[in-house]
Formats: structure tokens, sequence, C-alpha cells
């Protein structure tokens, strides 16, 4: 596997009225050609803010203050807006959250669909809603041929998110970027987004960034995942590595609170409190106001990543080999059990 | 990990107080505050508002202290150009062209060495500052009284039409959909039937139609707030609808009522100006700066300082409540700015 | 068992219809019935379009039924006009959480005067001093600090906002809430809180829960039964436990299929 993108180092603040907001502190992640990698983290963690960087669609008061998006062997920040515009809806295209407000309610959805095409490849307008008519029908929509003169409206609310999935692999993109592409659907709905993104994958051969803040969507998609907390990432490795084998304590809540079919317990374990405001992150480790196992050396220092495995790391001082034993809450011995069976030589981690 | 100092206590359990959980931001400002925030950065805004206040204050004040009065004629000192005592000032030195030479009009008027007009007089002797004063403030009340009918018949019929909605609603909108359909210009002719020409036609003709727009708009956005939740939660606890509009809806409707308004008085300063303008608003002898303008523009080729200076003064005045009304809008509205 | 307890709320056959005989004709509810017992959570699940939120609006009479009965504590409230004296009492009986945290705090407000508004329609408080501790309490039962009252709605997260609406809620002391959708606005990791919060206090104030979402993952936790709300009418109503792992309709069947779980494994095999 190749590296299709590399963000280094990331840091990007917020000029705002009420001070600097650091939004992005340090962040380092790469994506493999064909992987689907994960964002994972609550509102105001930086993972939309990640995501718009790739995409050069920073709001204007936002200051890169140092890092590189190396894609394709080119820093994306340093790319001129006529560059960039080459490079979005192109090379790197993104789905969005809401259906509703991302298509266009005036213009017929074939229109829509061939407008990537049109706009970056010399074709003909005919040969265009061809091409429109065939990704419309790779999406799942039935009858697409007799359907490109309709509007958004005439479509349910999952036709127009496989509809804006269609805009978004009409020119087979590198990497797709979704962002929480099934929160405002129903579950029902969300259920066969995520089977399409997946048999998509294997049909166009793209890259995805998946974003959410819902865990158990990560599950069925992801090959990697990235766990964000104020405005870093504090633990990363394969889907399994952190479903079954998490070692941060946020990653433990966030798998916690989840609620399974299963489990029979009376109460949901719930993470307390709420994130930091990232105007005046705290010192120290910024989970540890909400850390049960919140050390001293946490209210005091950030801790670095301590390398897990080759593809897992995750940043916590318990992994330190001075840090105390913990005893694990039963949903994560849960899992590790599952990960001892699974990986009978690794037991020791 | 060279950068990080491990004590024996390091990998204690820490200790941090239930509080920190919910930790804020240290962010306290209301819209309000971080609406005029912004208005102080808009320049153009800010020079317009100190303008306008000092246009208030002048015409004001100009009711004990003008320089003479507005209404006196001096027949003998008719058309005596702008000066200002007997400084040197271009343009303010008394001269004016007769007969393609330039003369000095006071003294060939007689005029005595302490009399001066700071902007001349007009055709009949009277002091041309004096009656700008007094325009000023004619229009300026103007501006007061189509504010009063936006604020009050415009936001109250709007309230109503949207709160109350269905068959209120339609009937409300028709008779707006009348009211609007008709020009002002011609309710205002109309007036005349019924008033002598003046203040009070002027102003009962803004009160039929000014507040149209300002009804509209609050309808509109009363529309949308009526489904916000935190209406519905007040609905739930037996919030009355009186107060409901003054807890609930009046506050989140304020920025545009305040920015309405401030469209609203350069339209109605301007609609008064117009009307003195062709003759059927203030009449004679009481100024207004439509009056001015049009006295004035008989003589604008031989006197044109009789013309210039009230153009000027409306002109600014115009100029600056639309500059203001700009800038309240970036100002409460941030999104409407790139 | 169910003989025994006492039945809060009653909803019998309860239709509500929006721009009736006209083209834009709405029938958001159709037919519906069930009960609530005092002190259990009903929980409410249907898809955008089934009618749970016109349902619930309809019992905490924000519409106005188009036909049917709706008895609460054994009087029917479908019928009561707004600003009638019995409308008011019921007003402090029942109480709603709303869906969108960020929608439901008048921005213009401040908290303490967003929580008290209920304490000051209904004239609980003494005096201001009052009127102050009675919304500190309130504050420090959703689990927020005390100082936090004369902040603005803006300057709190999501779950916090969703928590002042609870608390605002609870001002009047009701014995019925209708919790609409008040999760699902919310990140995963903050849902979990505001179920275990509505759980206790429930067990506090010995409450009575309509608890409405639209999929069956965190019901379970809050609900002692469920309806299964679809088109405008029931399709199943039984004890969670049963609609779980028992579920009857084909319609529930498919809800609970598309649960995800947070389980790669299980995912794959699937």
């Amino acid at each position: 596997m190749s590296k299709i993108l590399e963000v280094k180092d990331l840091q990007i603040d917020f000029h705002t009225y009420a001070g600097t907001v650091h939004a992005i502190r340090n962040v380092s992640f790469s994506l493999e050609k064909g992987e689907t990698l994960a964002i994972v983290g609550e509102s105001g963690s930086g993972k939309s803010v990640t995501l718009r960087t790739l995409m050069g669609l920073l709001a204007n008061n936002a200051v890169v203050k140092s890092g590189e998006v190396i894609f394709n062997g080119e820093d994306v920040l340093k790319k001129s807006e006529k560059e960039l515009d080459a490079m979005r809806g192109n090379d790197i295209a993104m789905i969005f959250q809401d259906p509703m407000t991302s298509l266009d309610p005036t213009m017929n959805i074939g229109k829509q669909v061939a407008e990537p095409l049109l706009l970056h490849n010399k074709i003909s307008k005919k040969d265009a809603m061809k091409e429109a008519a065939r990704v419309l029908d790779l999406v799942g929509i039935p009858n697409a041929n007799n359907r490109l003169k309709d509007y958004p409206h005439q479509f349910s609310g999952g036709q127009r998110q496989r509809i804006v999935i269609a805009i978004a692999i009409i020119n087979n993109p590198q990497i797709l970027i979704a962002d929480e592409p099934t929160t405002a659907l129903d579950v029902t709905i969300q259920a066969q987004i995520i089977d399409l993104l997946k048999e998509l994958q294997t049909k166009i051969d793209t890259s995805i960034i998946f974003i959410t803040h819902d865990l158990g969507v990560v599950a069925g998609i992801a090959d990697r995942v990235a766990v964000m907390y104020a405005g870093k990432i504090i633990e990363y490795g394969t889907v399994d590595e952190i479903f079954y084998n998490p070692k941060h304590p946020y990653t433990w809540g966030l798998l916690e609170s989840m609620p399974t079919l299963e489990t029979k317990s009376d109460r949901l374990y719930a993470i307390p409190g709420t994130p930091p405001s990232l105007i005046d992150p705290p010192k120290g480790d910024a989970f540890a106001a909400r850390n049960h196992f919140a050390l001293q050396i946490d209210t005091e220092q950030e801790p670095p990543f301590f390398q897990v495995s080759p593809t897992h790391a995750a940043a916590t001082w318990l992994l330190h080999p001075d840090a105390p034993k913990v005893e694990l809450p039963p949903e994560i011995k849960r899992r590790q059990a599952i990960w001892r069976q699974m990986h009978p030589e690794k037991a020791g981690d | 990990m060279a950068d990080y100092k491990i004590t024996a206590d390091s990998f204690k359990p820490a200790h941090i107080a239930k509080e920190q959980q919910e930790k804020l931001g240290t962010d306290n400002m209301t819209f309000m505050q971080d609406a005029l925030r912004r208005l102080r950065h808009n320049k153009m805004a800010m020079i317009s508002l100190w303008i306008i206040i000092a246009f208030i204050v002048i015409s004001v004040l100009s009711i004990w202290i003008s320089p003479s009065n507005p209404n006196t004629q001096h027949l003998k000192w008719n058309n005596l150009p702008p000066k200002i005592a007997n400084w040197s000032i271009p343009g303010f030195r008394g001269y004016g062209v007769s007969a393609g030479e330039k003369v000095n009009v006071y003294a060939q008027n007689n005029v005595p060495k302490n009399v001066w007009f700071v902007l001349g007089t007009d055709s009949l002797g009277r002091d041309i500052f004096s009656r700008i004063l007094v325009g000023t403030r004619v229009s300026l009340f103007i501006a007061f009284m189509a504010t009063l009918f936006d604020l009050t018949i415009g936001v109250v019929y709007g309230l109503i039409s949207g709160w109350k909605g269905g068959m209120v609603d339609t009937v409300l909108q028709r008779i707006i959909e009348i009211i609007s359909s008709i020009p002002n210009l011609v309710v205002a002719i109309l007036m005349l039937l019924v008033f002598k020409p003046g203040l009070t036609s002027i102003i009962i003709a803004i009160g039929f139609t000014g507040w149209v727009t300002m009804a509209r708009l609050v309808r509109a956005q009363t529309l949308q707030i009526k489904d916000q939740e935190y209406v519905l939660a007040a609905r739930t606890l037996g919030e009355s609808s009186v107060k409901i509009a003054m807890k609930h809806l009046i506050p989140n409707l304020s920025s545009t009522i305040i920015i309405q308004t401030m469209f609203t008085i350069p339209t109605a300063i301007f609609f008064e100006a117009f009307l003195s303008y062709i003759g059927i608003g203030i009449p004679s002898p009481t100024a207004s700066l439509g009056t001015l303008l049009s006295d004035g523009q008989k003589n604008f080729r031989f006197l044109p300082y009789q013309m210039v200076y009230p153009a000027i003064v409306i002109s600014v005045l115009m100029i600056s409540f639309n500059l203001l009304a700009d800038g309240l809008r970036d100002a409460f509205d941030p999104r409407t700015t790139r | 068992m169910a003989e025994e307890r006492e039945k809060l709320v009653q909803v019998r056959h309860l239709v509500q219809t929006f721009n009736p005989g006209k083209k834009s004709e709405v029938r958001a509810i159709q037919d519906v019935s069930f009960d609530i017992y005092r002190g259990e959570t009903l929980g409410l699940v249907g898809e955008s379009g089934s009618g749970k939120t016109t349902t619930g609006r309809a019992i905490i009479r924000l519409y106005k039924p188009t036909s049917g009965e709706i008895l609460f504590d054994g009087n029917d409230i479908a019928g009561l006009h707004n600003g009638s004296k019995q409308m008011k009492e019921f007003r402090r009986e029942m109480q709603m959480i709303f869906q969108d945290p960020y929608a439901s705090l008048n921005p213009r407000m401040k908290v303490k005067d967003i929580i008290a508004e209920g304490i000051d329609i209904h004239h609980l408080a003494k005096d201001d001093a009052d009127r102050d501790a009675q919304v500190a309490n309130l504050l420090q039962l959703v689990g927020l600090n005390p100082d936090h009252a004369t902040r603005y709605p803006h300057e709190f997260s999501g779950g916090q906002r969703q928590r002042i609406g609870i608390a605002r809620a609870l001002a009047v002391q009701p014995q019925f809430i209708i919790a609409d959708e008040p999760i699902s606005a919310l990140d995963v990791s903050i849902q979990a809180q505001v179920v275990n919060l509505l759980k206790n206090i429930q067990e506090q104030r010995n409450l009575t829960y309509l608890f409405i979402a639209h999929d069956l993952s965190m019901v379970k936790y809050i609900s002692d039964r469920i309806a299964v709300m679809h088109y405008g009418r029931i399709v199943e109503l039984s004890t969670a436990d049963e609609v779980y792992n028992h579920p009857l309709h084909p319609y529930t069947q498919s809800l609970l299929s598309a649960i995800p779980i947070p389980d790669p494994e299980k995912q794959k095999n699937a």
C-alpha cells in the first residue's frame, strides 16, 4: 500500500472576538490508497476543521499555524485557489451531512450529477448525461435513465443522499471524504448508505475518510480509526485494535457509553462533563477533568503518543512504564477477551 | 521523552474538582454587545452615527439658539452671499458675481459692518442658515414620526399577522396588499383634499403607508420564530400570547426591527422633501429642506449657494442614515457579509 | 400486573389531521390508542414522518386534536381551550423536553430566566431570592454549576443545553414529561449522560415519561414498554424486552436490524 495523503503536524487557530480558538493542535495522520480511515470525535473535537483543511475550504478567520497536507506529493495548503478548484470535486470529493441542503432544489438531478464532470473534463453534454445515468444506477437509483429530469424533492431522503454520493464519485476521485453522511438519516436508511459506500469502494477503488461522532457506524466500514478529542488525535489504530484493544480512557468511555443489544445493565456508562473550551485549553491532558483514571501528571504535562503496535498508538500516561495498572471497565474487559481470542500470540498487550 | 519531568507523584491519581467537568469558556458577551462591537469596527457606520447625532443635537438646540429668525424678511438685504464675520475664508467673503464682475455684495447693499449671514440670504432676505436649521428639524421630526409608526403599527401588525396565522393572517395580508398598491404620492395628494397642506397631512400619509415593509418583515420573521422550540416550550409552560411576544418574539426580532427602522427614516425624509419641493408639502413661510431646494433652484445659475447648502445637508443626512443602516445590518447579521 | 396499576395518560382513538379538506391535507396520526401507567416510561419509536412527534405535541396540547380523547389523570384534556383555568393547571402537570438543543433555548435570555420561566408563569417563587435558589437547585440537579445561571445559552455545549431544557421542564414540578427525541441531536458520547439523568430524576421525583425516539438503540435503556409507530399508526406495543427479543411486526424487525453494532467482527460476519 502507498500513502495517498499525509497530514503532518497540523495546527490551526481561529481568531474570534472572544479569543483565539486552538481548533487543531498538532494533528498528524496518513491515508493509504484504497483504505477507509474513520475519524471519530465529538462536535468541537476538530474533525470537521481537519476535513475542511484537506479540501482547502477553511473559513476566513482560520490561520494555519504550522503543518503540511501532502496529497500526490504536493502541499494542499500551498495551492492557489485555482489549483484547489481543479482538485476539489475531481481528485478529492466530499459527501455532506444533510442531503436536503447539499442539493440545489431548482436544478434537475441529471444536471447536478453531470456538473462536476462537465467542469473538470472536456466532454459533450450528451455523454455527460449518459455517464450521470450510469453513476446514478451505480448508487442504486432505480430506473435512473428516466429520472435525470426529476428534481430533488421528488426523491426520498435516502435516495437524495445516494444522489449526493453520485455527484461525489462521478469523477472517480482518489479520496472521498464523508462528513457524517448518515447522521441526518433514518436508521434503516443509514445502514443502506453504509453498505453502499462499502460496495462503491471496491467498485471505483477510492480511499475514504469517514467522519462521525458515532463509533457504532464506523465498525462496519473502517479499516483504521483515529479518535479525536479537543483538537488532537488521542488514539489511532486498526479497527480491531480500537474496538477490541483500546488504550485511551476516552476511547474506553466512547465504547462503554454505546448501547449494545446484549448488555443487560440498568444504567449506561456516561462520560461525565463536557469537552473543554479550546480558547484556553487546559494544561496537561485535555481529557483529565472527565477521566476517572486521571493521574497527577495528566494535570501537568501533555501525554506523548505511546506506541502499542506498529499500527496502534495512544496518547495517555497510563501507557507509561511507571504508570499504575488500572482496573478496566467491564465492557473493555469483555472486548479485550475477544482480542485475546483473535490474537493469542499478543495476549500480553 | 526527554522533555517530560516524571516525579514520584506523577502517577498518583489526580484530584480534580467536579466543577472542572462542566467548565465554560470565558466568553460572556451577549448578542447585543457582540453586535455593538462589530458596529464599532465599521468606520463608515460610526462616522454616520456621529454625523446623525450632531444633526440631532444642533437642530434641537436651534429651537432656542438661532442666528436670526428664519422667517424675518430683510427685503433690503436680499440675495446676500455667504459671509462669516470679516474673516477672509474663500467662499464666505460676501462677494458675488454681478454683470461678469466680482463685487462685494454686502458693501453694495450698504449692509452694516457687524451684520453678516453665514450661508447668505434668500430672495426675501431671510437667513438661509437659520432656515436650514428649521428644515433639518422638520426632516428629523418626520423621521421620528415614521419610526414611531414603524414601531407601533408596523411591528404590532406584523406580530399579530404572523402569530395568529390562518384567517387573521390572510385578511391582514390582503389589507397590506391593498395599501401598498396605492402609491404614497397619491395618498399624499388625497390627504390635501381633506387637510390643509402641512406637516399633519404628510405625517398622516406616512402613517398610512410607511409601516407596510416593517409589518411584512416582522410577519415573516414571526412565522419562523413561532415554530422554534423555545416558543413551543413557553406555550407548554402556559405563557400567554402577549408575554410570548414580549419575552421571546420581540427580543429575537430586535435586529430586524432596528435595521428596518434605519431604512425607513431616509425614505420618509426624502418623501417630505419631495412633497415640499413640488409644492404640496410644508407651506411657506415655514422652511423645510424641500422648500429650500425648490426656492434655491430658481436662482441656481446666479446664486448657487441658495440651493447647494440645503442640498448638501439633505444628502449628508440621507447617506448617513443609509450607511448606518448598512452597518447595523452587518453588525446584527454577520452572515450577510461575505 | 397492568390492571392494578394506575393509568396516568389514556389516549383513545386520537386523530390529528392538518389542513383538513384541503389539497395539502396531512393525516399525521390515524386512530392511535395507548395508555401510560403512572411511574413508567413508554418509548415511542418511529422514523421521520411516522407521526411520533405529532403524537407528543397533540398530547401536550400544542395542537388541537382533530378527534379522539386524551385522558390525563382521568380528565379529558383534548378539548381544553387555551387561556382557560383548567388549561393553565394542566400546563403545570405535563412538560416537554425538546429535540434541538440549539433551538429550544431563547438565545436572548439568561439561563436563570430560561429555567425560571415556568416559575414566573405559575408564581411558584415567593421572592427573587427564592427564585434564584430554585434555579440553583435545578442546575445542580441536572449536573451543572449554579454559577452558570447568569450565562447565555450560546456559551454551552449541546449536552449542557439539553440539561438546561430539562431543568426548565422540571421547574414547575410536573408529573408527566414528554421527551421529544431529547438525544437524537446529541453526540453518542453525550446521549448516555442525558438518558441516565432522565432516569435518575424519574426515580427521585416519581415521574412518568413518554420518550420519543427515532431508533431503538437507546430507548431500551429508559423504557419499560415500547410502542413502534409507522405511518401514523402504532404497529407494535409491548414490553421493552419483548420488542427487542421477539419483535412481531416486520417494521420493528427492520428497525432492530438497522442498529449499528459497535463490533467490527460481528459486522464482518453479518
